[in-house]
This record gives structure tokens, sequence and C-alpha cells, in this order.
């Protein structure tokens, strides 16, 4: 009489759409497989990034790691699924529907956007100068609680995104097959990561950010609302988690509450891996990441089994390594 | 031989030199000041005897024993104490518990005596409860001894570190800025306790600013400067040379 | 309710002690339901897990959210030697015990000096790993996602042990054994070396104290009990699967003590009552509250941390502080 759980909720998601393995293409050889599995790596690297850049920014500037996040990232998956769904239902055609989705990209985000900065004002903000441990059970308890409520709302059984949303057009170029959708994804990840970069490279406000991420108090001291600095970073990171909720929708068709703990947990470690707190780290970390897991299930047999355990490992062993990452400082260790 | 030698001590952090081929020693039985302006790279070489941190070049002996490459752990059970300059406490650990801490490693029951009560733990309990009492009391702490440290006064956490660290049975006392914080008349009751401290043959090594202390107590002092050794000597030697004077003196508390 | 919490936490102790065992004596001839005999065997189990766990997560102020891996640990090796090997229950116990301590030492080692938080997510990710290792079953040995079964059940000389209130009894008397065990080492200089080492990990070091040593303990003993709660949890229930093991259950534990009172043992008791009985209690009472659990429980995790972070019965000595507040106010 064990803890009942939901043997339902199987732990790996995935499967609805598969990327573009040559199918009915000439298959060229070994090299062709291997840049094809490239590109599709990068397309999940792509969601990696995305997800986490909102772990990144929360800790570096707070030094808190938002268990949550993975939950905000699917939150956003099931949202996209509802609008669309709706949007459908409305009678929408196909071109209208393409247009429609950008509406859908920002209202999401902007949604979850909104549940991020309450979940910081509710279960982060009271415990800023809390203990260490405080803030890590009350991340947890928002992730649980998050989990939850999607479970209870959509239902804990898989959920289908409507497919042909982005039009099945593939291009061939070469012995290589790239589809409309991989591009879409891509080009958005791309802009919107652009966009964070520019944002808190080049503009007053992203400055603000960085400095809040050095020391609070200085930079309070310098006129800084901190507050708002770390409600903005909880707007920022829960929106690109959200589109990269949707895109995972859209990409792999199926989603499940869980998706959340298995994705957030690899975004983690892409963070760490690209280092901590370091914004074009998380984007290199995920699309490492991303390419690593293509490659390995592609051409280690039985990879897939055993893919989180190793994704674990790797973070282990970053982290007992090199915590700093590629290209973050020392924050890992006690001192 | 001098019971604390240091030759050539050098460590950097990035580009940062903080302690610069240094070289001083500690006889036994004296009271040597470490003195200088601040980020001079006192308490940097205070970490690296204690073993806090490695250094990049050069040698630490402790009656003739090698350092580096120790925990810190290991060195303080060889019979060097410090105490921090931003004060250490176990903050919500009885006054009491805390100077107990200091005689964990002059005691040894483990995993399996504990477990079962044996009379050899039971009177090493006995004995640890007493001693840490009598440090107590020599510290002027009686009667708070089940105050919780972090609601003790500053003065009197300042001395309850002290008296942590002496639990420790040390042959050398290294202490971190002292009489930072305290006013005059605490000032001179530290300035009685060193002395007591010294008289009881425990050598004193001290950083501190304070120069009526430094002064007062010293019978030799180093003077450090951007991580340079610039002088050293007796208080009128220092007093008087023209290198310290330029780098920093005049701080008169 | 207050005043009532009050009046018992300074109940002379030993009258209190003396009073609650009688209690726990007496519960089966009290309660002559097998159900709830049951479901306090359970109790005991996770008792004596969230005890395993206080030992690092509270005494030693580590954080460890993966500690489901010793208890599964223990369960298999246990499941393993006694179905292949024949080797009998008890005589599986301390061996159980030894491995899970074994397993312990040989994973923290490397990853003792990680931060808080940093700890956390490497300790989630062993767990999982353990999970996942048994799940997939690559010696075929672990019976992968369906377990093994055919566990036996624990016989002293020659009396098997295999009624709600036997088992009741045998549960019983391990968790006294477990809270002795504790309080020993509670007021023992390891014990106050693991209260260092949570205050002021650097100065406890500084202080003479072997901090990797201490920490590597904690957790061996940690893994030992848990372990322990691994063989008895394996013998009860004769059959054992991964799922058991999983982040959630480890997560539960974590609660069991910070919800209940990091570091005190009546805290423990507290917290797994409120983690393990309530749900039962209401279970009877309304079906559908079972898929509001997690929410509830969720939510609870925040809110305690915000209004009441000490946990429901705090250690003596975060009650002096309370205490204090109390009377000023």
């Amino acid at each position: 009489m064990a803890l009942p759980l939901k043997a339902i909720a199987a732990k790996r998601k995935g499967g609805g759409y598969s990327p573009p393995l040559l199918k009915g293409f000439d298959q060229g050889g070994a090299m062709d497989i291997f840049l094809q599995q490239l590109i599709n790596g990068i397309t999940i690297g792509s969601f990696y990034a995305l997800i986490a850049l909102g772990y990144t920014m929360v800790y570096g500037v707070l030094k808190l790691i938002n268990f949550a996040h993975g939950d905000l990232f699917m939150t956003g998956s099931y949202l996209g699924l509802t609008l669309i769904s709706m949007l459908i239902g409305a009678g929408l055609g196909n071109q209208a529907l393409l247009l429609a989705l950008v509406g859908v990209f920002i209202v999401v985000m902007l949604i979850v956007a909104g549940l991020g900065v309450g979940i910081e004002r509710i279960a982060y903000r009271p415990l800023r100068r809390a203990s260490r441990l405080a803030p890590v059970v009350s991340a947890l308890g928002v992730a649980i609680a998050l989990q939850n409520s999607v479970m209870l709302i959509y239902g804990p059984r898989y959920r289908v995104y409507p497919r042909g949303v982005i039009p099945p057009v593939y291009w061939q170029i070469g012995g290589l097959q790239i589809s409309l959708l991989q591009v879409f994804v891509l080009v958005l990840s791309l802009v919107l990561m652009a966009a964070l970069y520019y944002f808190i490279h080049y503009t007053r406000l992203g400055t603000a950010v960085r400095a809040t991420a050095l020391d609070h108090d200085v930079a309070r001291l310098m006129g800084i609302d901190v507050d708002a600095i770390v409600r903005l970073i909880f707007i920022i990171g829960p929106a690109l988690g959200a589109a990269g909720g949707i895109m995972v929708g859209l990409y792999y068709g199926r989603i499940n509450f869980t998706l959340g703990w298995g994705y957030g947990l690899k975004a983690f470690t892409a963070a760490i891996l690209g280092g901590i707190g370091n914004i074009p780290g998380a984007m290199l970390g995920g699309m490492l990441l991303g390419i690593f897991e293509t490659l390995a299930a592609g051409f280690i047999p039985q990879g897939g089994a055993w893919k989180e355990a190793i994704v674990f490992l790797i973070l282990i062993l970053i982290l007992i390594i090199r915590p700093r990452g590629i290209l973050g400082e020392r924050v890992a260790e006690k001192l | 031989m001098a019971l604390l030698e240091v030759r050539n001590l050098t460590k950097s952090f990035g580009g940062l030199v903080a302690v610069n081929d240094v070289s001083f020693h500690v006889d036994e039985g004296e009271i040597l000041s470490m003195i200088g302006p601040n980020g001079a790279g006192k308490t940097t070489i205070f970490n690296l005897i204690t073993g806090v941190l490695p250094p990049d070049k050069g040698e630490i002996r402790f009656n003739g024993r090698n350092l580096v490459g120790l925990r810190p752990h290991q060195i303080t059970e060889l019979g060097i104490a410090r105490t921090f300059q931003t004060i250490r406490l176990f903050p919500n650990l009885t006054v009491l518990e805390n100077v107990m801490a200091g005689l964990h490693c002059r005691t040894k029951a483990g995993l399996w005596s504990s477990l079962f009560q044996t009379r050899v733990q039971q009177e090493e309990e006995k004995f640890i409860r007493e001693k840490a009492l009598e440090y107590v009391r020599f510290m002027g702490l009686e009667g708070l001894e089940f105050e919780l440290a972090k609601n003790l006064p500053y003065g009197l956490q300042k001395r309850l570190e002290i008296a942590r660290a002496l639990a420790t049975n040390p042959r050398i006392l290294m202490l971190d800025e002292p009489a930072a914080g305290l006013n005059e008349q605490e000032t001179s009751e530290l300035m009685e306790t060193i002395t007591k401290l010294r008289d009881q043959g425990i050598t004193i090594f001290l950083i501190e600013h304070d120069m009526k202390v430094v002064m007062g107590i010293s019978e030799r002092i180093i003077v450090l400067d951007n991580g340079y050794k610039i002088a050293e000597g007796t208080p009128e030697e220092i007093q008087n040379n023209p290198r310290v004077i330029e780098a920093y003196l005049g701080k008169e508390e | 309710m207050k005043a009532v919490l009050n009046y018992l936490r300074n109940l002379d102790r030993r009258i209190l002690y003396g009073a609650l065992i009688a209690g726990a004596l007496l519960i089966p001839v009290i309660i002559r339901n097998d159900y709830w005999i049951s479901a306090l065997v359970l109790f005991g189990i996770w008792a004596i897990l969230g005890l395993s766990l206080n030992i690092i997560v509270g005494y030693a102020g580590l954080f460890q959210l993966g500690h489901a891996a010793f208890w599964a640990v223990g369960a298999y090796t246990t499941a393993i030697l006694n179905i292949y090997l024949k080797v009998p229950i008890l005589v599986c116990m301390p061996i159980s015990a030894l491995v899970a301590a074994f397993f312990a030492i040989l994973i923290s080692r490397p990853i003792l000096h990680l931060r808080g938080d940093y700890l956390c997510i490497v300790t989630i990710g062993f767990g999982e790993i353990v999970r996942l290792f048994l799940y997939n079953d690559p010696f075929k040995i672990t019976g992968g996602v369906n377990g093994l079964r055919g566990i036996a059940r624990p016989s002293i000389f020659g009396l098997e042990i295999n009624t709600p209130t036997a088992y009741y009894y045998y549960v019983l008397f391990f968790v006294l054994i477990t809270i002795l065990a504790m309080q020993r080492l509670e007021n023992s200089r390891l014990g106050r070396a693991w209260n260092y080492i949570r205050e002021d990990e650097l100065a406890a070091e500084a202080m003479g104290i072997d901090t990797v040593k201490a920490k590597l303990l904690a957790f061996a003993l940690g893994a030992a009990w848990a372990g322990v709660a691994g063989n008895i949890y394996a013998s009860r229930y004769t059959v054992i699967a991964p799922e058991t093991f999983s982040f959630w259950n480890s997560v539960v534990m974590f609660c069991i003590v910070v919800l209940g009172g990091t570091g005190s043992i009546p805290g423990v008791f507290v917290g797994t009552a409120g983690m393990i009985l309530l749900p039962e209690l209401l279970r009877t009472i309304l079906s559908s509250i079972l898929e509001w659990r997690l929410l509830i429980f969720g939510i609870a995790m925040v809110a305690m941390m915000i209004f009441r972070p000490e946990g429901l019965w705090p250690h003596r000595r975060y009650r002096l502080e309370l205490r204090r507040e109390e009377t000023s106010s």
C-alpha cells in the first residue's frame, strides 16, 4: 500500500510527431544521417535553451533555483492547446490560423508571465531573507501545486495538439530534409533569444538587471528598484518558457502534465552546462544538450530508456568537475 | 626555531596578487601583531595559514611541520586556533554549546560509543562540559551559558569567539581584529585578556587596526601593504619607520 | 489548541514518554480493526524513514531529496538476497543497512562540498538514476517495472510474523529503538558536530571538526536506517516495485522532516502523521480528496515556509525562541 501514484502519467513524452528522418527520400550516407540528427538536435536544443534561460535569469538575480519553472513551461503548453483548439473550433481557416498563431503566442506568454509574477509575489518574495531551506521547499511546493492544478483541470491523460497548424511543408537540401515546422521553431527561438540578448546587454533596463544580479544592495543604492527588476525577471523567464511550451506541443503533437518535470530537468542541466546565471551560456548549453541527446538516441542502441539517467549523470559530473559550466563563474561550492 | 615559520608566501585571486612573497616567523610565547591598511592581505594570510585557502607558492611550517595541503581541522588539531574578522559563531546554539565545539578535536568519542553510551563516552561528556564551563568563566561569560549566541551583544559575542577558540587548547591563538567595534573599556579588558593568555603560555598572533592595542601589548609588529611585507620590528622601530608612516599610520583610536 | 500543545510540551518528559509507550503498546488491543493497524504499521515504517532522513537534513543540515534511493537499496538488497539466495529476512536486515550505507558513502563523497540548492538537485538526480536503474534492470535481477515478488516474512525463532498485529509490535520495536538511537546521537559529540556544521560549516572546520567525515557519517547513518526501513517494507508487502521509490516519495520524506520540525524527533512523528495518516483518514471521509491531495500538499509546503518555517513541532532550542515571542506579545 504505497502512496498511489497516477500510473497513467508515464515519464516520457513525445512520439506524436517524428522529426524528419529521411522518410521516403534518398538516404545519403552516415554523414547525411549525422547532419539530419544535427538539425533535429538544434531544434530540440532551442526548446531547452528557451526554458534554460528562465532558470538562469532567476538564478542570476535571486540565487534561487525556481523548481516551478518547468511547470510554467508546461502550463504554457496547455494554454496554447486550449487557445488553438478554441480558434479552430471558431472555424478559423488555415491561413487565418497561421496569423492567429502569433496572437496565441503573445496571449499565452502574457498569461504565464502573470502566473510567474504571482508566484514570485506569493511564494518567493516573503522568503527572500529566510534560511536557505525555506525557498527550496517553497519552490518545490509551487511546482507540485502547479503540476497538480493542471492535472485537475485538464485530466491526467495525454492531450493531443491539433495537427497541421503549421502546414507540413518539407524542403530537401541535398540528402537533408527540413520541415517548415522546424524552420518556424528555430527562427522563433532565435528571434526571442536575440531579443533577450539585446535587451540584457544593450538597454538601460538590461543593465539594471545585470547590476541587480551582481549585488542587490548596491543596485538599490544606485536607485534601481530591485523588486521591479525581480518582477521583470519573472515576466521574461516564464514567458520564454511558455513560448517553448507551445513549440513543444506543435512539434511533438502531444503533451502531458508531467512534461515540466522532464524538460525542466534537462533545461536546468543545460543552464548549468552553459554556466548558471549566464545568458549566452543557457543558450549554448541548451543547444549542446539538444544535439547530444539526439545524436545519442540516434546512434546508441537502447539509448532512449536511459535518456534521463544520462542527463542526470551529465549534471552531476558537471557539478563535480566544473561547476561553473562552460561560460559561468564559480558558484556551486560552499565556502 | 620559531614556532610558526612562513616563507615566500604568495597568493593571487585572478589577476590580483593579494599576498606577495611574504616571509615572517612567530616565536613561541610572544605577542605578534600584523598591521596594515585595509586590503593589505592580512586576513588572506590568516586564511592561508589555517588552511582555508591554498597558497600559490611558499612554505608554512608549524613546529617544523609543513602545513600546506592540510585541511583546516587538521591544522587546528595541531594547535593553531583562530577567530574571524566578522564573527562566525553558531548563532542558534547556546554559549556553552559554542564553546564545546572547540573541545571536539580534543576528544574522541565516535559513533558506536555514542550509541551505546559507554562509560568512556559518559566520562568524556562530563569532561567536555566541565572544561567548557571553565572557558566560559575565564572569558567572563558566566550566567550566560544557556543564552543563544545570536542574542548576545556584540562585545560578548567577540568574547565568546575567543572562548571557543581557546577550547581547542591551541599553542598559537590567531585573532583577527579582536578589538573591532569595542569601546574603550572593552578594549582594555581585551588587552588584559590577551596578556593573561600569553602569560599562560599561549602564543598570540593578531591582526589589528586599533593602534592603542597594537602598540600597547605587542612585542613585535609586522607591517603589510598591498600584499608586501614592508617592515618588521618592535613597536618603537615601527613607529619611526618612514615606509610605514608613508603607507599608513596615525590611526590612533 | 496552542495552549494544549504547550501544556503537552512542558510535561515532565519521562511521564510523557511512559504514557506514550504504554499507549502504543495498547493500541492493537483498543483498536481491533486490521485496516487501521496496518495503516499504523505503514506509519511506523515512514516514521523510521523520516527519522533516518532527519539525521541528514535535520541534524547535519544537508539537502537530500533522493532519500528514497537508500530506501530502495535496502528493500531490493533484502528482496534479492531473500528470493535468490534464500537468506532469512532478519539476517538480510543488517546486510541491507550496510549495503545502503556503503552506497551512500560512495555517492555522497564527491558531492559533499556542493552548496544547498545544488546538493538538492544532485540528490534528486541520484534518486532518479537509482529508480531508472531498477526500472530498466540492465543486469536482470531487479525485475524491471514489475519489481520483485515472493519476499518472505520475517521469523523469530521459527515464529513467523504475518498478521497485522504481529507486524505492529515488530515495527513498534524498531521505531522505539530508532528513537532511542536518535536521542543518544543528538546529545553526543557526533550530534553536536552535525549541529555545528549545520550552523556554520567553515567555522566548524576551523574549530577542528572534520566536516567531511561528519557529513559522510550523516549520509551513511541516514542511509543505513532507510535500508532497515526498506527491509521491513519489503517483508511486509512481499512485493516491491520501482514506482514506490520515486522522487515524489523522497519529497514526502523531506516534507515529513521539514514541515514536522527540522531536527526534532517528535516533529518527525507529527510530520509523518500529517503526510501519511491524514490522507488515510480523509480518504474514508472524502474519497475525492485524493485527487486534490497533491495540490493541497503543494500549497501547504509554501504556506508552512512562510508562516511557520521551523515546523509544526520544532526542536527544543527553537521553542525557547517561540515561547519568548509568545510571552512578550
